[in-house]
Order: structure tokens, then C-alpha cells, then sequence
């Protein structure tokens, strides 16, 4: 049957047209903004169509490639679910019903309530925004506004990660860093399916693959890069923090500790003052007793106090001394010391609430300390520190970790991700070869950020920005009588150091009228009807709720680009162009897509118009804040700008430092220098972006570093050296313990100050995660997990990822499933202390023993996204976040807490404790609860798709 | 596999018709036909229009069946074009064959024995479709052309007894029916006893193989690729009930072979007219539909290893 | 054509590692995307937006848990695409010469203007490597990007296969595996690289490089695979090392 011939072949030709036309921009399909190549065809009348996108090879975020929503692009450029024109709400909210109006009738309806509101009592405005990337932009208008009552939505995200890695050393996991891959000789993750830096780690995890070096993955969930991991450590969730504490543990008594790095670049040797029942009790002993002067540490030469600022002074890191006034005071590293060799950190004492075995736990310690110790990382590279000494060698303690959202979504997540920042600290691994790096404008640390600004009043704009890093308990956002100024309660006794906001909190809050009702919710980008509140089926019931006269929240403006769930939920809708029709601005002064070699900054532009009658949303909120005449929006009553694009190159934040750092001025800048009308041109013609790279001698040690520090100043990222040292001991938590003892004039009320003086340790600590007062009815986990080939709620409009996640089951370990008597396939109730769901279920063997799990977001409402009633997302999809309550139970007192951590706020998502019974399938062959029903303003999708560059 | 009615009406139907082309053509070999005009004319045509519907059927299991044509390119390779060939070459032969018969009122002899062996060869090319697929273990064995090719002859011959009745002769087709029908089950029966051990893994194609993953454990499917569904899992990862496929087993049994049988032996016995066979052939094809469409239904293929099963 | 052609000198294919793939979809959505304007009829979907959505992949993502006799079970990304078999059992039997496996290089490929949409090559392929197109009715199946990896029209570092350009794990690699110098030869000769299915006889030319050992030690009495380690030596005072390291300093 094999006879072999040869014979004629077709001819196929090998170099057939690619495309017409190549434009160069930033994808948008997640926020990792890889850079894409748009490739564009001609159709018939000329006119340049999408044909395909493929990864800039140049880009400094992804070197060529994309992941699968990046390559599917094109689908949600062409998703039937794009909305059209403005929408003015016509039935009941919720219901859909809406009819399209014009640009002029939207902005007139939209100025005339945020004009009554302004003019009235500004913070009856709630701006709140999503992922979008032009937080420096939205933050401005609001602050213009006078609303006290903006933030992004950090909060529910990795506010967590973001404040400890801030508070802790000036620079956090998240995207604000990265693991050196090239030197690095063991990588520790921690938490992660996806993160936002997408490609970056996968990118990072091939090199270490290739290299060999082994990966520790420590997760629940042996899924994605867990699945690749050298090592999997199927931890139970909530309990990281004890793991890495008994990690540290085992560093301190095997001696893996740098104490050279110790000694120079922490607070290792300052002294803390130990008067128990004083204001001052915890704080650091300063020169004079100054509250701003410098800490004092214990002179190894003298043994006496001495400036931690002179630079001849060796600290001592052990023993005591006595302070000039008589008090005891201790080295922070002696505290740490003490406090973490105690028997209550041994592995053997943590590990059956860790699930990880204590030998386990020793062999990874000593893996540590090897890699660590035994193979430090030696670059012939000399660089001078800040102190003026010079180093002729970069040497680094090549272990890098990375952390996210599994560390960070749950209560006592701040203190776990200092936990993990202490054990890189002591390892000396931060800012090190091999290490863990930051990317620049960080290292930045709290105190160069700017303290939170709530006061507001009529017509003015807020005295300052919103978001902030409080240093103490005096820069708290709260009304004399201690209730909070914002509507989120940020920075306020129930979250002083919520840094991103608690967007999570808003509507519940505002349907409460706690701390005060509001007039207009003005959402951006954020599906808060749906996946990204906890609690959904009461959040669409709060939105829909009537008091009466007219809904508690009375008017609700919403930019989507596409006909989601929250979509249904507003009175008037602002429809956003898609990412390849409009421009955006990755910028330095919000969340930039630098490397740790190189500052980098990007744009979006609109590589095809629109075909609708839509518009950026940034534009529009220039043309919002011209119509209001904010501040800053006008010149004489014109406007200042004439789309974001004129933005984008023409506004100032600094003199001489505008949203791109790209070829500023004559086009030379970089960083600094005037406006270029050039500008964007300039950044179309380099694919998209800019990039500027960290001088070899800069590029370690950035903290301290002071080629670093003069070319941050260059760059613009500040105007002055900003030199810092690591805190392993946070005095500010020290701070609000304090004023919780009654200490100082701001104190939190009483039913709020144990709490305060139980989490706020300025050492990190572990403690049990608020879910777990569920008790023992609710014995397992429950938690998400990003799917790489799908980005939240948007990505089920697009005709080729859904075919890849259409539905989710709820995976069960072995064991649980056994004992519940299901089967791949079966119908389970799955019960938390607050809700229920019934949803199908398949078995694994890959996860943590007691832990539940599912991809998250996948579930949808009948009527969103353009799908049909019976798409699969509506029928066997389901969210989780229906058993998770945005309050945890009541307390004996009647309070009731927000399911967040007590320091920062964060959405406290992975807290759930649920149990599982065996569920018959559901009548109506749909999971439940039933999200209930919305019409499509904008239609249903077409039956069959088949793209060829003919059909464009 | 996905059992395409297509495909069951294609394979059992021109069964029949190239059986009955067989079988009236071994008839006339043997100088065993009559020498009726008539016969010839409702047996050719009765022949000729089996095939032809059989075929017809195949047609509609082409998505560009315009193209068919192109299926003769390959006779080098493929048994799937040199079925083509032998389909219409038996289809020629034997029409020529049934046109002499008709018009000289005499069964040609040589023609007759080609016709037979075209038709016979006919029905192994069809088989040998499936025969060849070492992807789906149930139907790679000689045993697969040998049950199709007997069950052709059964059918064939039950068929030739059925037109013969009218003719007042049936009684020696229907013996031979008897023989052929069960030789057909002995066949069937060896191929059930095949197909039972025909497990994926023994053909080398158990999750572990199919992935490369030896020697680590048992593997099993977490997630397959797309939540929605494709192509493979249409036609090949297709799943029966084992209920249904018990029902169906014994209906085969019963109608294919057993009321067959029970009606054949009482014709043959004088029990019955033997104007009654056309029955006992109805009887019998609803029995060999069951027989295809577990043939299709029951046979795993390859590549749903891929998709978790054993 | 549908008879095999002389051992072809080249023999081109892909090299997937399956120690490093995440199974992120990122090459089936690039190839999806690549070729449903590329070679031939467009890679069509049905139903995209309704109840039952379906379409035409040329590489799908599978992935498989794998329970050691002790411990947990391991999870394993399986991408899945044409192999382009040395002696490729979907060529023989196509009855129309639609599908042929080139002489040159080896790549298999389905010629669209000649195929009947019959489904037998689907059928004859082990791996599940062609689909039918349900808006063509014609055979579709990885082209190992024949329309790139020569495209005069494409940068020389774009010529190489959609899908490999976009890996972002890099476990796609492309190259010659009759030429023992090349690298994805030598690649697999350094990580022992598989044939999938040998006993299907089809001699695949891609090689699937398997998963490395792994180490997983989730507590519980029974299955904690943790390597045994000897006890850290104690210092002697709880902290002496810290003074030898602060006087080191000094
Ligand atoms: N159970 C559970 N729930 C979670 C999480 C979890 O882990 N588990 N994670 C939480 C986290 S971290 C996050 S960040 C949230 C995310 O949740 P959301 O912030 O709600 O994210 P999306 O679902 O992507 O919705 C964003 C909205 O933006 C719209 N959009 C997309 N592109 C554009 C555009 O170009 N312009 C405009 N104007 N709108 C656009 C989309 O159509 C969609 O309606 O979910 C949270 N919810
Ligand atoms: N493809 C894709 N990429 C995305 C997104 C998306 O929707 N799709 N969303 C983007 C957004 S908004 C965000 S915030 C980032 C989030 O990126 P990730 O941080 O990767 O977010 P999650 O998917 O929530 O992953 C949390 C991980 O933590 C694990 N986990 C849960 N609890 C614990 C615990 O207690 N301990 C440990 N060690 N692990 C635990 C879960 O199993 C899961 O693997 O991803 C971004 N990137
Ligand atoms: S990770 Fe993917 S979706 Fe996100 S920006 Fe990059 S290519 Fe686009
Ligand atoms: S993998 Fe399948 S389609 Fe590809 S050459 Fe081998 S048998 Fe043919
Ligand atoms: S489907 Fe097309 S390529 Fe496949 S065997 Fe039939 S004619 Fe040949
Ligand atoms: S080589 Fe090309 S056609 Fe084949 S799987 Fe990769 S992208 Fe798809
Ligand atoms: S792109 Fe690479 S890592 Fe992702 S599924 Fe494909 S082979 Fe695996
Ligand atoms: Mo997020």
C-alpha cells in the first residue's frame, strides 16, 4: 500500500501577499500591552481593513509574541457585541431597553447632572474606573471634579501586593518588577495563574527553563506554571504566610541571612524604642528625638546610639541600649530575630495548616540558602552608592520570587506579601543580580508618593490626589467624628492604608447610603453589575433598588465598549471605541510597561475609524471637562484640548513632564522636556513606543545606587535623589497601633481599635484569614483562577476564545468528590455561608486536597455580550462570586466588617469557605442562581464566520 | 465513529446490490438461472437500482460531492477510488450481462462470472475502506471484508430468492440464501469476537501513547481543548449508550439473522410460500441497518485517546 | 500523488516540549488566526455566538493529569497538530489525490481544489490532525505554514510557522529533523524526544520532547514526596553566625 512515486505536486505558491500595510500599536485584549503589529488589507474600495495581528518583535514587553487573546484580536474588533451609538436607559434598569440618542443629547444629559452635582455637593459624584491604563488622566479630571470619590480598581485587585511591596522596599511585585531572569538560580512563585504581565513571565519562565533552573510553584492549583514548576507546593490557601515565616524561620537559624545587605540597604539596625503603654512604644528611636529626624542605630564601634545617616556608622543588628531619655531600644533585626526563631514559626508547627510537610519546608530553606549562599552572582560591574562608597563588584543572591493575587486576595494578604519582601530581604535578593529587580519609576518608596485627599467642597477642585500612601494615622481620610470622607470608605479605620481605593465597596455602600447616598455612579471600564463584584445577584438588586421616589443611586453614566452586564444597569451610555480605533497613553505617570533594563512607555492609535457612531472615552472626558469648565480643562472658555491624542502631547503634570517621556522637546528628550507636536509620530515611526535604557552601572542596587538615582532625576520620575533603605519593621503600622491604644490625636473608634492593634504588626504576621470564621460546616476552599486564553468578562464576545473556554466546570478534588458521591459531569450545590449555587463539577487530582476551584468570569448573563439565550457561558457557566459577600458576618456587636484586609482594603476574593453537596441537574438546565434576562441594544452575532482577506 | 446514515444506507444497500449481481451472475455461471427475459429485466434492474441508490447515498457523505468524479485518481493507493472504479466497472459488466440476459433471453455465462467476481471484489474495495484504517482497531482485520463480503452474498441471495419466488423457483436460492446467511453470522460472530479485544491501547493508542506520557501513570483528560465542540468529536469521538448499543446488538441478531433464518428454513421446508422471502428480505436489512450503525457507532477511533477514553 | 513520495531529504516539522508548555492556546489562536486567511479556504466557525459554538483549529490544546503511583497527579499541556508523517496513512488512502505529502520537504498538505470533502484522510490520521471545514467542505490541516516559512514577502526572521513565532514559553521550536546538525535534531536528541503512537506505523516527523521530572509534596502522611534532607547543623548560641558575619564586616 506504501508504494513510493513521485509524482506531480500543485503548485503552492510559497510567497503569497501578507498584507498591505503594517501599523504598529498596543494590544489591549489584558493590560500586559504587549505591542502588536496590525497587519491591513485592502478591501474592494480601498479602504485598509484588520486582516491580522501578529507580536511587535522589537517590543520591550514581548519580544515578538502573543498570547491567545492578543492573537484573536481581530475577533473583538469584529465582535458583534461593539456598541454603536450613546444609549439613553428607556425601560427599567437592568432590563436593556435603551434607545440611541446623539453625542449632543448624551453630553448635554450627562453635564447637566455632574453641573447640579458639582455645584452642589461634588462628592455626591462616585467616579470610579477599571483596568483601563490612563489612571493619571481619570484621576486628574476627578481631582479637577472635586469628587473625593474616585479610585481605579486596584482594590478588589492587588492593592495588597502593591502597598506591602511599597511600604516594604519601595517597589512591589504585580507589574512593578521582575525576577532577573537571566541570572537567577531559583524562582519562587507564588499565587500566580496569569498576572498582568502575561507574556513577560512566560517569556522569563522559557529562559529559566532553558537554563535549568528550578521553579518552585506554590499554589493550590497545579495548573499553567504551576503545572511546569520543578517543585509544586499545593499549600491550602490563607496560609502562605506561615509557610514563608517558617521558611524565614529556618533561614535565621541556619544563618542564610546577608547581613552585609542587612547592614547597608535596611532598617535592619534601627532601633526601636520599647516603652510599652507610651505614644511612643514601637517607633523608631530618632536623632533627638526628632519625629523627622533620622533613626538612631547602635554604633558597633562605640556600642552607643549613633545616626543611622552617618555614613562612618557600622549598625550593630543584635543586642539593646538605652536611649539618651532612659528608654530601652531595640535593633529591628534583633526583633526579627526573636520573634521568627521562636518555636511557633518551626516547620513542624505550621505545617499541617500549611499542608506542606515540615520536611518539605526545611529542604526548600535549604534549597534557598544554597542558591542563595553557595552561587552568589558576581557582575565585574563597580557602582557607587548613595552614601558616596564605592563597590567594584554587583554581587547577588540569585533566588527571585514572584507573588500575586493568591497571596493578595485575601485578608491577611498585606502581611503574607511582607512576609515574602522579608525572606527576599534577608537573603539579600532584592535589587540584586539573580534577584528580584524593579522596573523603573520604581523604586519609589511610600514617602515619595503622595498621602491621600478627600476634603472637598462646592465648585472647587480637590486640594490634592485621591490615592495615596498614609504614613500615620493623621493622613487618614475621615470626617472629625471619625467617619469616612469617602464613599469606599478608603483610608479610613476600616482600611487606613487602602491605597487603590475599595471600588468593590461603592455600590453596596452607596445603596446604603453609608457613609452618605450619592447622586451619580460614573463607571468606567469596570463590569460591576457582574464579574467583578462579590456578591453579584445583590449588586444587580442594589442597582435596581427603588426607594420609592427614584432608585437609591439615581443616575448611573457607563463607558463600555461593548454590551456587557453593567451596560444593562445605566441610564446613559458612552460608548468607547476598541483598541485599535483610538488613542491610548501607557505612561510613565501611571502603570507603565518598563523592563528593569529600561524605562518604556507606548501608545495606541487608531490603526483603522471607527465604523460607529463611537468615541474614545478619554476624549470625551476632556470634552465633559471642558463643558464643566474644570480647572485645567478650559482656556478662556475653549477647550484646552481638542481629543486625548492633543492631551497625550500637550499636558503638563511637572514642567517639562507630560504623559509620554518620548521624544520630548526638539525631539531629543527623553523624559524631560517640552511639548513635541511631533510627538506622535515620533512614537508610530518606533513601532509604538519608547524606550530608555538604565545605564549598566544603574541597573542593580537602584535604591541605593546613585548613577540610578541621577538618571531617575533625568528621566523625570522625581526632581530629587530619593535614596532609601528597606523596612522590614513599618513604623506607620506602628503608628495606627498606637493611636488603637488611644495614643494621639486621631484614634479609632473602640469597636474598631483591637482589630487595628491585632493586624497591624509592623513585623509581618500571620493570621487566620477572615473566611475562616465560616467555621467547620464549611470546610473547604473555593477560589479562581485566570484561564490564559480568556480576559474576564470581555473576552466571551470573541467568537474563538469562547470556543476555547465556553463554560467552567467547578473542578473538586479526588476526595471531596468521593466522599460527595460525584462524577465527572454531576450537578453540585456548592454552599458558603451566604449564598449557594448549583453548577457542574469535574473531578482532579492536580489541586490541593480541601481546595475548589474554577476559572473565573466565564459565567454570563442571558441578553449580555450579543450571545443567545442558551450560549453555554449562560447555561453551564457560572460565577463564583455569587457565594462571596462583599461584608463579612455580623460580629457580636452588630458590625459588620468589609470581606477585605483590615490594612489596605483589598478584596479579600479567595476567603471563601464553602462545602459541597451532590445536587440533582437543574430544572431549568441552568446553572444557578439565575443571573436573569437583558435585552442587546446591540443584536445577536452572526450564525457563521469565515474571514478570508476577500471578505474583509 | 459518527454513524452517518449516509454511510449505513451506502454500505448495506449496495450490499445488497452488488449481492444480488453476484449472486445472478454465479446463477448464470452455474447455468442455474432461468431463462426469463423478464427475470432478468426486474433482477438487473433490481441489482443495478440497490447499487445505484447505495451509491447515490455515498454521494450525500461528500461535502463537495461536484467533485467526486476526482475520487477515480487514485486506484494506485486508495480503496476508496478503486471502489469507485470496481463499482462502475461491476455496475458496466453486469448491466451488459442483464441486457444480453434480456435480449436473448439467455444468462451469459462469461459475463455472469465477471459480473460476480467485480461485484465480490466490489463489496471487498467498500470494506477495505474500513479494513484498512489501523486508526480504529474494531475494523482493521481481514475479518472485516470477509463479514462484508458474506453479508452481500446473504443479502444478494436472499434478494435473488426473493425475484426468483415470482418465478415459481426459489426454493434452491433460498437453500443457498440459508448457506450464505449463515456463514454471514459465523463471520459477524468472529468479527464481534475481534472487536471485543480491539481495545484502543492494544492498537497503540491509549492516552499514554497517544500522548507520549509512558511510563508516568495513568493519564486522564483534564481538560480538552475547547470547551466547545469539533469536527473529531462529531465523527470520531463518537459515544454510545451501552444500553442503546445492546438494544441494537440484539435487534441485528434478530431481524439480521435469526427471523431471517427461522423464515429461510421454513421455505426451505415447504413451510412457508416462498412469495413470503421479500418479507424475510425487508426483515433482514433493518437488521444489517442495526449491524452498520453499531459497525460506525461501536468502533473507537485513534484520536479519542485525545479526548480521555480508554 | 496520493502515493507517498521517496523519503523526502528534508524532512520539516515541529519540535513541541512538553516540559515548558503551559498550555496557553497562544499557538492555536495564532495559527487559527495565520491561516484563516492564509492557505486555502478560511478556518470558518459555526454558531460562534450561540448555544453550540464550533470551528475549524488546525492545533488544539489538550491537557491530561497524570497520577503517579505516589503523590499527585502531575498536569501536562499537550498541544496537538499535524505531525507530517514519514509514512503518512491520510495520503494513501485519499481517493482523489487531495491530499499528498510533498517530495521536497516532506510537509503534508491537502490540495483544496481537489478534495471532495469525503472525510477519509480525517479518519486514516491517528492524531486528529484534520478537520473538516464546516463552511468549505474541504480537508484542513496544519500547513506547517507553508505560506510563511519561504514567504519572500515576510521578513527572513518571520519564516517560521505562526504558531512558533507566537510560543511565549518557547516550546515550539521549527527545523529540519532529517539533518542531525540542525538544532531541533539535536534537541531532541538531548531530551529524548517521543514518537506519538509509534505502533500506528505512521513515523511522525514532529517529536514531542516529554515533561522532566517533577518534585510535588502536598502534606498528608502517605504522599509526601519530599526528598529527605539532614538536619541544618544547629549554631551553637542562638545567633552566633550573626556575630561572625557582623565581625567579617568590621
Ligand atoms: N470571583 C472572582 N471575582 C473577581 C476576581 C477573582 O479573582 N475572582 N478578580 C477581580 C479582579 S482582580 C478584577 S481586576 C475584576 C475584573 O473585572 P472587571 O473590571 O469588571 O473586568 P471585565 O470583566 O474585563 O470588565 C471590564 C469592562 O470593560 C469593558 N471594556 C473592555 N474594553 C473596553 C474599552 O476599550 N473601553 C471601555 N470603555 N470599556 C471596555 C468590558 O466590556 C467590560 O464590561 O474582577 C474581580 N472579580
Ligand atoms: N489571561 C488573563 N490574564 C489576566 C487576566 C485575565 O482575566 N485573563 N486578568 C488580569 C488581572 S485583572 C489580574 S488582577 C491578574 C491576576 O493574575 P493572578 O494573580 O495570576 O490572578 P488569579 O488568576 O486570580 O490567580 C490567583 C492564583 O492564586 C492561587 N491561589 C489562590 N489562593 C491562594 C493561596 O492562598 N496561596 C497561594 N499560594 N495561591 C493561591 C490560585 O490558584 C491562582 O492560581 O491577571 C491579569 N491577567
Ligand atoms: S498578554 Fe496577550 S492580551 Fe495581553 S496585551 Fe499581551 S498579547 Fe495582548
Ligand atoms: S498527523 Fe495525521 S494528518 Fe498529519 S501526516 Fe500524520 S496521519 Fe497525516
Ligand atoms: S477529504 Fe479530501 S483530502 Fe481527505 S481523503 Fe477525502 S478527498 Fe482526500
Ligand atoms: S505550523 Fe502553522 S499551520 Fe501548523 S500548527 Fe503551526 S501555525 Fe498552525
Ligand atoms: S503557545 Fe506554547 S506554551 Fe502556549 S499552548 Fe502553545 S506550545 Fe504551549
Ligand atoms: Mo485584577
Amino acid at each position: 500500500m506504501l508504494s513510493r512515486r513521485v509524482a506531480k505536486e500543485p503548485i503552492v505558491d510559497p510567497s503569497p501577499h501578507v498584507s498591505d500595510e503594517i501599523r504598529k500599536t498596543t494590544c489591549y485584549m489584558c493590560a500586559c500591552r504587549c505591542g502588536i503589529d496590525v497587519h491591513l488589507v485592502r478591501d474592494g474600495e480601498g479602504a485598509l481593513k484588520v486582516s491580522h495581528i501578529e507580536g511587535n518583535r522589537d517590543h520591550p514587553v514581548n519580544q515578538g509574541v502573543l498570547c491567545a487573546k492578543g492573537s484573536s484580536g481581530l475577533m473583538q474588533h469584529r465582535s458583534p457585541a461593539r456598541l454603536r451609538a450613546p444609549l439613553k436607559r428607556v425601560g427599567p434598569r437592568g432590563s436593556g431597553e435603551f434607545e440611541e440618542i446623539t453625542w449632543e443629547e448624551a453630553l448635554d444629559m450627562a453635564t447637566t447632572w455632574l453641573g447640579r452635582v458639582r455645584a452642589d455637593d461634588p462628592k455626591k459624584l462616585a467616579f470610579f474606573t477599571g483596568r483601563d491604563q490612563s489612571q493619571s488622566f481619570t484621576s486628574w479630571w476627578a481631582q479637577a471634579f472635586g469628587t473625593p470619590n474616585y479610585a481605579a480598581h486596584g482594590g478588589f485587585c492587588s492593592v495588597n501586593m502593591a502597598t506591602a511591596g511599597i511600604y516594604t522596599m519601595g517597589g512591589a511585585f504585580w507589574e512593578f518588577g521582575a525576577p532577573d531572569w537571566e541570572n537567577t538560580k531559583l524562582f519562587m512563585i507564588f499565587g500566580v495563574a496569569e498576572d498582568h504581565d502575561s507574556n513577560p513571565i512566560k517569556l522569563g519562565l522559557s529562559r529559566l527553563k532553558a537554563r535549568g533552573v528550578k521553579v518552585i510553584g506554590v499554589n493550590p492549583v497545579r495548573t499553567g506554571y504551576n503545572a511546569i514548576a520543578d517543585e509544586w507546593v499545593g499549600i491550602t490557601p490563607g496560609t502562605d504566610g506561615l509557610f514563608v515565616l517558617a521558611l524565614i524561620h529556618e533561614l535565621l537559624r541556619r544563618g542564610a541571612v546577608d547581613v552585609e545587605y542587612l547592614v547597608n540597604f535596611t532598617n535592619a539596625g534601627w532601633l526601636v524604642i520599647d516603652a510599652p503603654g507610651t505614644a511612643e512604644h514601637g517607633l523608631f528611636a530618632r536623632v533627638d528625638g526628632e519625629p523627622e529626624g533620622a533613626a538612631l542605630v547602635i554604633d558597633r564601634r562605640t556600642g552607643k546610639p549613633a545616626s543611622a545617616d552617618d555614613p562612618d556608622v557600622r549598625a550593630d543588628l543584635q543586642g539593646e541600649v538605652r536611649l539618651a531619655d532612659g528608654r530601652r531600644a531595640r535593633p529591628v533585626f534583633a526583633l526579627v530575630a526573636e520573634r521568627y526563631l521562636d518555636d511557633s514559626y518551626a516547620p513542624e508547627a505550621v505545617e499541617a495548616r500549611c499542608g506542606v510537610s515540615a520536611k518539605t519546608i526545611r529542604r526548600i530553606a535549604e534549597e534557598l540558602h544554597s542558591a542563595a549562599f553557595d552561587e552568589p552572582v558576581v557582575l565585574d560591574r563597580p557602582w557607587t552608592d548613595w552614601r558616596g562608597r564605592r563597590h567594584d563588584k554587583m554581587v547577588g543572591r540569585p533566588v527571585s520570587v514572584h507573588a500575586m493575587r493568591g497571596i493578595s486576595a485575601h485578608s491577611n494578604g498585606f502581611q503574607t506579601a511582607r512576609a515574602i519582601h522579608l525572606m527576599q530581604i534577608l537573603l539579600g535578593s532584592v535589587e540584586t543580580p539573580g534577584g528580584f529587580r524593579f522596573k523603573p519609576p520604581y523604586p519609589k518608596p511610600a514617602q515619595a508618593h503622595p498621602r491621600p485627599h478627600a476634603k472637598c467642597s462646592p465648585g472647587e477642585p480637590l486640594s490634592g490626589p485621591h490615592l495615596g500612601f498614609p504614613l500615620g494615622p493623621e493622613h487618614l481620610c475621615i470626617n472629625d467624628d471619625g467617619s469616612p470622607r469617602r464613599i469606599d470608605k478608603a483610608f479610613s479605620w476600616d482600611a487606613p492604608l487602602s491605597a487603590h481605593g475599595l471600588m468593590h465597596m461603592v455600590i453596596a455602600n452607596a445603596a446604603a447610603g453609608d457613609p452618605y447616598k450619592i447622586d451619580t455612579l460614573f463607571l468606567y471600564m469596570a463590569n460591576m453589575a457582574w464579574n467583578s463584584s462579590m456578591n453579584t445577584s445583590a449588586v444587580m438588586e442594589m442597582l435596581t433598588r427603588n426607594d420609592g421616589d427614584d432608585y437609591v443611586i439615581p443616575h448611573i453614566i457607563y463607558s463600555d465598549a461593548y454590551s456587557s452586564e453593567m451596560v444593562a444597569f445605566a441610564d446613559l451610555i458612552l460608548p468607547d471605541t476598541t483598541y485599535l480605533e483610538r488613542h491610548d497613553c501607557i505612561s510613565l505617570l501611571d502603570r507603565p510597561i518598563c523592563e528593569p533594563d529600561m524605562a518604556a512607555d507606548a501608545i495606541r492609535w487608531p490603526v483603522v475609524e471607527p465604523d460607529r457612531d463611537v468615541r474614545g472615552f478619554q476624549s470625551v472626558l476632556l470634552d465633559l471637562g471642558a463643558r464643566l469648565a474644570l480647572p485645567g480643562f478650559q482656556d478662556g472658555n475653549k477647550p484646552r484640548y481638542t481629543d486625548y491624542a492633543d492631551y497625550m502631547v500637550r499636558h503638563l503634570r511637572r514642567p517639562g513632564v507630560g504623559p509620554l517621556a518620548g521624544w520630548r522637546g526638539d525631539g531629543e528628550g527623553a523624559g524631560r522636556g517640552e511639548p513635541n507636536p511631533d510627538q506622535l509620530e515620533r512614537y508610530k515611526e518606533n513601532g509604538g513606543f519608547f524606550t530608555s535604557e538604565v545605564p549598566e552601572e544603574a541597573a542593580y542596587f537602584k535604591p541605593w545606587n546613585a548613577a540610578y538615582q541621577d538618571w531617575a532625576v533625568t528621566m523625570g520620575f522625581y526632581d530629587a535623589p530619593q535614596p532609601y533603605v528597606f523596612q522590614l519593621y513599618l513604623e506607620p503600622l506602628a503608628k495606627f497601633q498606637r493611636a488603637a491604644e488611644g495614643h494621639g490625636p486621631v484614634t479609632p473608634p473602640a469597636s474598631k481599635a483591637e482589630r487595628i492593634l491585632e493586624t497591624f504588626d509592623p513585623l509581618p504576621i500571620w493570621y487566620a484569614p477572615f473566611g475562616d470564621s465560616a467555621g467547620e460546616a464549611f470546610p473547604l476552599h473555593a477560589i479562581t483562577q485566570r484561564p490564559a486564553a480568556m480576559y474576564h468578562s470581555w473576552g466571551s464576545q470573541n467568537a474563538w476564545l469562547r470556543q476555547i473556554h465556553g463554560e467552567n466546570p467547578l473542578y473538586v478534588p479526588d476526595h471531596v468528590a468521593d466522599e460527595a458521591g460525584l462524577a465527572d459531569g454531576d450537578w453540585a450545590f456548592v454552599i458558603s455561608p451566604t449564598g449557594r449555587i448549583r453548577v457542574p463539577i469535574k473531578r482532579t487530582g492536580a489541586s490541593n486536597p480541601n481546595t475548589l476551584w474554577t476559572w473565573n468570569a466565564i459565567g454570563k448573563r442571558k441578553g449580555a455580550w450579543a450571545l443567545r439565550d442558551g450560549a453555554p457561558e449562560t447555561t453551564r457557566g457560572f460565577l463564583l462570586n455569587h457565594l462571596i459577600h462583599e461584608l463579612l458576618p455580623e460580629r457580636g456587636d452588630g458590625q459588620r466588617w468589609s470581606n477585605s484586609d483590615p490594612i489596605t482594603g483589598q478584596a479579600a476574593w479567595f476567603d471563601l469557605r464553602v462545602r459541597i453537596e451532590k445536587a440533582e441537574p437543574p430544572p431549568t438546565g441552568r446553572s444557578e442562581p439565575d443571573g436573569g434576562h437583558q435585552a442587546s441594544p446591540v443584536g445577536e452575532g452572526p450564525l457563521n464566520i469565515a474571514v478570508d482577506k476577500g471578505s474583509l | 465513529m459518527h454513524p452517518a446514515f449516509s454511510l449505513i444506507i451506502f454500505s448495506s444497500v449496495s450490499g445488497v446490490g452488488f449481492g444480488l449481481m453476484a449472486m445472478l451472475g454465479i446463477a448464470a455461471a452455474l447455468e442455474a438461472a432461468p431463462s426469463s427475459s423478464l427475470l432478468a429485466l426486474l433482477g438487473g434492474m433490481a441489482a443495478l437500482g440497490l447499487a445505484a441508490v447505495g451509491l447515490l447515498a455515498s454521494v450525500f457523505h461528500l461535502r463537495r460531492p461536484e467533485r467526486a468524479w476526482r475520487a477515480f485518481s487514485e486506484w494506485r493507493s486508495s480503496w476508496l477510488s478503486r471502489e469507485g472504479w470496481l463499482a462502475v466497472a461491476t455496475m458496466a459488466v453486469f448491466f451488459v450481462f442483464a441486457l444480453t440476459w434480456a435480449i436473448t433471453g439467455r444468462a451469459p455465462q462469461v459475463l455472469g462470472i465477471a459480473s460476480a467476481a467485480l461485484a465480490v471484489a466490489t463489496v471487498f474495495c467498500t470494506a477495505m475502506i474500513y479494513a484498512q484504517l489501523r486508526t480504529v482497531p474494531r475494523w482493521h482485520t481481514p475479518l472485516t471484508p470477509l463479514a462484508f463480503v458474506l453479508i452481500a452474498l446473504a443479502t444478494g441471495a436472499l434478494a435473488l430468492a426473493s425475484v426468483l419466488a415470482w418465478f415459481a423457483e426459489g426454493r434452491g436460492a433460498a437453500s443457498v440464501a440459508l448457506v450464505f446467511l449463515v456463514l454471514a453470522a459465523a463471520a459477524k460472530v468472529a468479527w464481534f469476537a475481534h472487536a471485543r479485544g480491539a481495545t484502543l491501547e492494544r492498537a497503540g493508542a491509549s492516552i499514554e501513547a497517544a500522548t507520549g506520557l509512558v511510563g508516568r501513570g495513568a493519564a486522564k483528560l483534564f481538560e480538552a481543548p475547547h470547551t466547545g465542540s469539533n469536527y473529531l468529536m462529531h465523527e470520531m469521538v463518537y459515544v454510545v449508550g451501552r444500553r442503546r448499543a445492546s438494544a441494537l446488538r440484539k435487534v441485528a441478531a434478530v431481524l439480521g439473522v435469526l427471523v431471517p433464518l427461522v423464515l429461510l428454513l421454513a421455505t426451505v421446508a415447504g413451510l412457508l410460500p416462498v412469495k413470503l422471502l421479500g418479507v424475510a428480505l425487508l426483515i433482514q436489512l433493518l437488521g444489517i441497518f442495526a449491524e452498520r450503525w453499531l459497525f460506525f457507532a461501536e468502533a473507537q477511533h485513534a484520536v479519542s485517546a485525545y479526548y480521555g477514553h480508554r | 500523488m496520493t502515493t507517498l513520495p521517496p523519503e523526502p531529504q528534508k524532512k520539516l516539522g515541529l519540535v513541541i516540549d512538553l516540559d515548558t508548555c503551559v498550555g496557553c492556546h497562544a499557538c492555536a489562536v495564532a495559527c487559527k488566526e495565520w491561516n484563516t486567511q492564509g492557505y486555502g479556504a478560511p478556518l470558518s466557525d459555526q454558531d460562534p455566538y450561540g448555544d453550540d459554538p464550533s470551528g475549524t483549529w488546525l492545533n488544539r490544546i489538550h491537557s491530561y493529569e497524570v497520577k503517579p503511583e505516589a503523590g499527585p497527579a502531575q498536569l501536562i499541556h499537550f498541544p496537538r497538530s499535524c505531525l507530517h508523517c514519514d509514512d503518512a496513512p491520510c495520503v494513501t488512502v485519499c481517493p482523489t489525490g487531495a491530499s499528498y505529502k510533498r517530495a521536497e520537504d516532506g510537509i503534508v498538505l491537502v490540495n483544496e481544489d481537489a478534495c471532495m470533502g469525503c472525510g477519509l484522510c480525517a479518519w486514516a490520521c491517528p492524531y486528529g490532525a484534520r478537520e473538516m471545514d464546516g463552511s468549505a467542505g474541504v480537508m484542513k490541516k496544519c500547513t506547517l505554514c507553508v505560506d510563511r516559512i519561504d514567504n519572500e514577502n515576510l521578513p527572513p526572521e518571520d519564516r517560521e510557522p505562526a504558531c512558533v513565532r507566537t510560543c511565549p514559553t518557547r516550546a515550539r521550536h521549527f527545523g529540519d529533523l532529517n539533518d542531525p546538525e540542525s538544532d531541533v535534531s539535536k534537541l531532541v536528541a538531548a531530551r529524548g524526544g517521543v514518537d506519538l503512537m509509534p505502533e500506528q506505523g505512521t513515523r511522525p516527523v514532529n517529536k514531542y520532547l516529554p515533561p522532566r521530572a517533577r518534585e510535588a509534596a502536598p502534606f498528608s502522611a502517605s504522599c509526601d514526596a519530599g526528598s529527605a534532607t539532614q538536619e541544618a547543623p544547629v549554631p551553637t548560641g542562638r545567633l552566633a553566625w550573626l556575630d561572625r558575619a557582623l565581625a567579617r564586616l568590621d
